[in-house]
């Protein structure tokens, strides 16, 4: 039995219950990242000089467009996790907090779609 | 009247050593490579524009303010990865031990400083740097 009162909880004074799926989901992400990371710096210094029709040509294979979609998507996630936990910490004013949390949130789920929606366009347009 | 004596926040008397030095570098490095993340979605964008866009984007990426952050996020980079593994050991309750925390948090630094200088030399081209 909970000593603590419903409102109590909905009021935010307290765990609502969510707060290992934050943990656990910036830990999974971070696994996937240290490949995806790896992968596409290592893909990078493949490509030498970085000229146009060689990124197009590089992202029209099935696996490095499904990779660099996921890194996309996975990199948003996981910054997303890690400046939310930053702003909490550091931004002490709620209304600021709140503002600058949805603003960053905004901003990372633009950017991925637009990364994802470029990697598409390449892996399903017209080969190099 | 003297004042009386209060505590103070933690945060304010904490004395820097390696522990809250490598956790600060790890959120400092974290929040520039998300910064780094609107640079790669930038590039990606370019290269789905077209020659043109892509040359432009280049040309932009090849400045050297965007090459000093591209440099800094290329550091940042090696460091939050190293550090994050390490991290990812403490929470599965490995290297816990004060010895061993020590060493491997050496071992992150200067890592990270040797794998960073040897990305950099080896992705400049890549990166619009001179190639």
């Amino acid at each position: 039995m909970s000593l603590r009162s419903p409102l109590g909880a909905v009021l935010g004074l307290g765990s609502a219950k969510g707060g290992s799926a934050h943990w656990y989901g910036q830990r999974v992400s971070a696994v996937a990242l240290v490949l995806l990371g790896l992968w596409f710096l290592l893909s990078l210094a493949c490509l030498g000089a970085a000229d146009h029709a060689a990124v197009v040509a590089w992202l029209h294979l099935p696996l490095s467009s499904a990779l660099a979609v996921l890194l996309v998507v996975v990199a948003a996630h996981h910054a997303h996790l890690g400046l939310q936990v930053v702003v909490e910490d550091y931004v002490a004013s709620k209304g600021t907090r709140v503002a600058v949390l949805l603003a960053i949130k905004f901003a990372l789920v633009a950017a991925a779609l637009i990364g994802v929606l470029a990697v598409l366009r390449i892996a399903l347009g017209a080969a190099a | 009247m003297a004042q009386p004596e209060r505590p103070l926040s933690p945060f304010l008397h904490y004395r820097w050593q390696y522990t809250n030095a490598l956790s600060i570098l790890h959120r400092i490095s974290g929040v520039l490579l998300s910064g780094c993340f609107f640079l790669l979605v930038y590039w990606l964008a370019a290269a789905a524009s077209g020659p043109q866009a892509y040359a432009g984007a280049l040309r932009c990426l090849a400045s050297p303010l965007t090459q000093f952050v591209l440099a800094g996020g290329l550091f940042a980079f090696c460091y939050h990865l190293l550090n994050g593994i390490r991290h990812l050991c403490f929470d599965a309750g490995v290297g816990f031990e004060l010895a061993t925390a020590r060493k491997s948090g050496w071992a992150v630094a200067i890592g990270a400083v040797v794998l960073g200088a040897a990305a950099w030399l080896v992705l400049r081209g890549c990166l619009g740097g001179a190639v």
